[in-house]
């Protein structure tokens, strides 16, 4: 898989975990690709922390309105049925527990579910925007993610970069499989067929438990 | 009331080292002329907030680029270089704010409140020097009210009277902002007769707004 194809794989495999009637907010990036393949049968509310609920699809050039962005500034466009808010509104929704599922990346996660996502000291310094505040708020929190970064573990005992959040991961889905954090670490509960378990473990800095009833990764 | 003036006669006050804040998102609803006129006033030594620097040529990223903001809180810096570079240097004191938290110190400054307490950014960087406070048996952090001198808000449409309505998602910090400083400047798009808005659909209460100045009577 080239980049693309892999974070097209792992936006269709966090599709499948949207249920109807969730509100959702899906980060900058890989998350946002999730947005593509809302499963027909049901309706999600996704929220932009800029300040709506609604948020609908790119707008045509003569459909373009300059004044409804994205949490990326890019111009989007609203559904029927959505509101526009101020940022204390915004972030009572996600603080509050209105949201019910939150798509981040990451740099780091680790087995404790601590995730690192905003910064690399003296080299990457571009603020946590929304981020520590969906960590927080939203009731249920997925990892959307490349398993490794250059070879290197992104899934780790122990972040080691400065954390967005403690104890926030609820799951971890990359190209490789679904992890589960649990209070006794993580589980391997689905496996991409392209792989071995032994393959999944060693690109992991991390135990991993693997899953009684360990399933196909299918998207 | 009558609250429209002209766009110099608005800043006229702002002076070398007052706090500013400054609404938008990724410079979407951020006053783009009352920021200009400011930079051709040339105030300098401004301590700035904002939820982010925009791009170096849009929305509070131009003060940014003109180099002339002492300190900034935001919540994220990534999308203008010059910003990065300033902070990395250490010709800007940046002071990263989780953008929930952004927000609720500016509402905290604006609306009496002594501060709040938020469980976001809990055993993270942004802990540092805070008090950790127990309610119930839940830890949450002691966020600090934020205030400002002069607010300098972007609207699409204003009446006379500052009472304020946004469009899309540009309401975003401007409302919130509007009552959190000393005075408020709003750069409306439309500005229209007392009573031309229904006062069931006015976002933001004329109340927290001192100075209007029509943004769509000024060309540029």
């Amino acid at each position: 898989m080239d980049k693309l194809e892999m974070q097209e794989f792992i936006a269709k495999r966090v599709a499948k975990e949207l249920e109807h009637g969730q509100v959702v907010n899906l980060g900058i990036g890989l998350p946002t690709k999730v947005a593509n393949y809302v499963p027909d049968n049901i309706e999600v509310m996704f929220q932009s922390e800029n300040g709506f609920v609604g948020l609908g699809p790119t707008p045509t050039e003569e459909n373009l309105d300059p004044n409804i962005v994205n949490a990326g500034g890019i111009p989007v466009s609203i559904k029927p049925g959505g509101a526009f808010f101020d940022s204390s509104t915004s972030f009572g929704i996600i603080r509050g527990g209105h949201v019910d599922l939150t798509v981040l990346g990451a740099l780091q996660v680790d087995e404790k579910g601590n995730i690192a996502n905003y910064m690399i000291p003296g080299k990457l310094v571009p603020g946590m925007g929304g981020a520590m505040d969906l960590l927080n708020g939203a009731k249920k929190v997925i990892v959307a993610m490349a398993h490794t970064a250059k070879g290197n573990h992104k899934i780790l005992e122990e972040c080691n970069l400065p954390l967005t959040a403690q104890g926030a991961v609820d799951r971890i889905i990359t190209e490789m499989g679904v992890i589960k954090v649990t209070t006794e670490g993580l589980v391997l509960t689905e496996i991409n067929p392209e792989f071995t378990v032994e393959e999944v473990q060693e690109a992991t800095g991390a135990k991993l438990y693997v899953d009684k009833e360990l399933r196909k990764m299918e998207v | 009331m009558d609250k429209v003036i002209g766009i110099n006669e608005a800043i006229k006050d702002i002076r070398d080292g007052d706090t500013l804040m400054i609404g938008g998102f990724m410079a979407n609803g951020a006053p783009e002329k009352l920021i200009d006129a400011l930079i051709e006033k040339g105030v300098k030594d401004i301590t700035l907030i904002s939820t982010d620097t925009g791009l170096i040529t849009t929305g509070s990223g131009k003060l940014i680029a003109k180099k002339l903001v002492k300190k900034l809180y935001a919540s994220h810096i990534g999308t203008n270089k010059e910003t990065g570079r300033q902070m990395n240097e250490g010709e800007t004191d940046v002071e990263l704010v989780p953008q929930g938290t952004l927000v609720e110190r500016i509402r905290a400054g604006g609306y009496g409140l002594g501060g709040i307490l938020t469980k976001t950014g809990l055993g993270t960087l942004v802990e540092d020097g805070k008090q950790r406070v127990t309610v119930d048996g839940e830890d949450y952090l002691l966020e600090k009210p934020l205030k400002a001198d002069f607010a300098l808000i972007h609207a699409a449409k204003a009446d006379r009277n500052g009472n304020l309505v946004y469009k899309g998602s540009t309401n975003n910090f401007n409302n919130v902002m509007t009552a959190a400083a000393d005075v408020t400047i709003v750069e409306a798009d439309e500005v229209v007769e007392n009573g031309d808005i229904d006062p069931n659909f006015v976002h933001t209460p004329g109340v927290f707004v001192n100075h209007v100045v029509d943004g769509g009577a000024i060309n540029g």
